[in-house]
C-alpha cells in the first residue's frame, strides 16, 4: 500500500520515488500537481488566491499561485528533481455557487485562480500537460509519485485519470 | 484599528460565544416554530483555525454534504454556512414540503436534490441565519444586511473553500463560531458555523465596551 501524504488548504509538499499525495475537496481553489518522470520527484500546491500582490499578510506563500510555484519547484529540485524535466497538471477552480446578486469580488475566484496557475507555471517554463478545472463542483486529487499520474474524483461528474 | 486573533483574549472569546449563543437560540426558535419540531442546540464553540487544519475541525474535505451559504454586510461583515449530511437534508426538505421523508437509504446516498428541494433548503438556511443575525444586530446595535442565500451539496472542504478564499485575502487564521442543532427526534444533525471577517471582531467587541 503506498503511503499518502495530505495536502491541506494554503498548503504544499513534495515526495520522491513513491507514494500518493492528496488534496481533498477543491472549490474554487487550484491543485497544481508538478512531477519529474526522471527523478520520480512528486510536488502537490493547494492554492487559494491568484495573487500575493497587494496583499498585506502574504508570508504564507503556498496561499498564492504566484509565489507557490516557485516555492514548490524549490522543495522539488532540493529533492533532486530536474527542472527541465518537471511537468504540470492542474485541477480545481470552480465555482461552487451561482452568485446571482452584484457582481461580488468573489465572482470567477475560481477561473482567476486558473489563469494565474497558467501564467505563473508559464514564468517558470514548466508545460501544463492536463488540466481538468472550472464547473460548479468540487474535485479530490492523487498524485501519484510512482507514475505522475492524477486521479481527479468528484461526487456525481465522474473519475478521470490525466 | 488593526486587530489579529493572536490579541484575542478569553474575555474576547467568551463574549463572542455569549453572542453566538443569542444568535443561535433565536435562530432555533424560528426553526422550531417554522417546522412544529423540538429543536436542540449545543452551546456554541469559538474556534481559531490554520486552514489546513480546518477540515480536520469539522469533518474530511471530500465529505459530502449539503450546505446553505449567505454573506452579510452592514456595520460589521461575514460568512455563514449552515452544513447539513444529505441524508438530513433531504429529511428536513420534505418535512417543509410535505413530501414522504426517506428512511431507508443510507448515509452517504447521494441522488442530488431536486430545485422545489434545493430552495426549500435555501430558504431553512436563510430563515435560521437571519434570526441569526437579527439577536446580534438587536444585541449589538449594529446594522446587518444578509444576502440571497446559496444552495450547494458537493465536497465538504470544496463548500468551504468559498468563504476560507475570502478570508485568505487577510488572514492565514480563520475564526468561527459553530452551533450544532439537532431537528426533531429524527437526529437530523446540521452544523451551523458563522465567520465574520477579521475587522468585525473588533467591531463587535466595541459596541458591546469590551474593548
Amino acid at each position: 500500500m503506498d503511503e499518502v501524504v495530505k495536502v491541506g488548504m494554503a498548503d504544499l509538499k513534495a515526495i520522491a520515488g513513491s507514494g500518493i499525495l492528496t488534496t481533498l475537496g477543491l472549490g474554487s481553489c487550484v491543485g497544481i500537481a508538478l512531477y519529474d518522470r526522471t527523478t520520480k520527484v512528486a510536488g502537490l500546491a493547494h492554492i487559494m488566491l491568484p495573487s500575493s500582490k497587494h496583499i498585506r499578510n502574504n508570508h504564507n506563500k503556498a496561499k498564492f499561485a504566484d509565489t507557490a510555484v516557485g516555492q514548490l519547484l524549490e522543495i522539488m529540485m532540493d529533492m533532486k528533481a530536474r527542472k527541465e524535466y518537471i511537468t504540470a497538471k492542474i485541477a480545481g477552480g470552480a465555482q461552487m455557487f451561482s452568485f446571482k446578486e452584484k457582481a461580488s469580488e468573489l465572482l470567477n475566484i475560481g477561473e482567476r485562480n486558473v489563469l494565474a496557475t497558467i501564467e505563473t507555471l508559464k514564468q517558470h517554463n514548466i508545460p501544463v500537460i492536463a488540466q481538468d478545472t472550472g464547473g460548479n463542483y468540487g474535485r479530490t486529487i492523487e498524485l501519484n509519485a510512482n507514475n505522475g499520474l492524477l486521479l481527479v474524483k468528484t461526487i456525481g461528474h465522474g473519475i478521470k485519470t490525466l | 484599528m488593526h486587530f489579529s486573533f493572536d490579541e484575542l483574549s478569553g474575555l474576547h472569546l467568551d463574549v463572542l460565544k455569549e453572542i453566538g449563543t443569542i444568535g443561535a437560540g433565536n435562530a432555533a426558535t424560528s426553526l422550531s416554530k417554522l417546522l412544529v419540531k423540538r429543536i436542540d442546540m449545543n452551546v456554541p464553540e469559538v474556534k481559531i483555525s490554520e486552514f489546513n487544519m480546518i477540515e480536520s475541525i469539522l469533518g474530511s474535505g471530500d465529505t459530502l454534504v449539503a450546505g446553505v451559504y449567505l454573506q452579510f454586510e452592514g456595520e460589521i461583515k461575514g460568512n455563514v454556512l449552515f452544513i447539513l449530511d444529505t441524508k438530513s437534508a433531504k429529511n428536513l426538505a420534505s418535512l417543509l414540503l410535505g413530501t414522504k421523508q426517506d428512511n431507508e437509504s443510507k448515509d452517504e446516498f447521494y441522488a442530488g436534490f431536486s430545485e422545489l428541494e434545493a430552495s426549500a433548503l435555501e430558504e431553512i438556511g436563510n430563515i435560521l441565519i437571519s434570526s441569526y443575525l437579527n439577536a446580534i444586530s438587536s444585541f449589538t446595535g449594529l446594522s446587518i444586511k444578509p444576502s440571497v442565500p446559496y444552495f450547494a451539496c458537493d465536497m465538504l472542504g470544496a463548500i468551504l473553500s468559498v468563504p476560507l478564499i475570502q478570508y485568505g485575502q487577510t488572514s492565514d487564521k480563520v475564526l468561527f463560531v459553530e452551533t450544532d442543532f439537532e431537528i426533531g427526534h429524527d437526529k437530523m444533525k446540521s452544523h451551523f458555523i458563522v465567520m465574520p471577517d477579521i475587522k468585525s471582531f473588533s467591531i463587535i467587541l466595541k459596541s458591546l465596551g469590551v474593548i
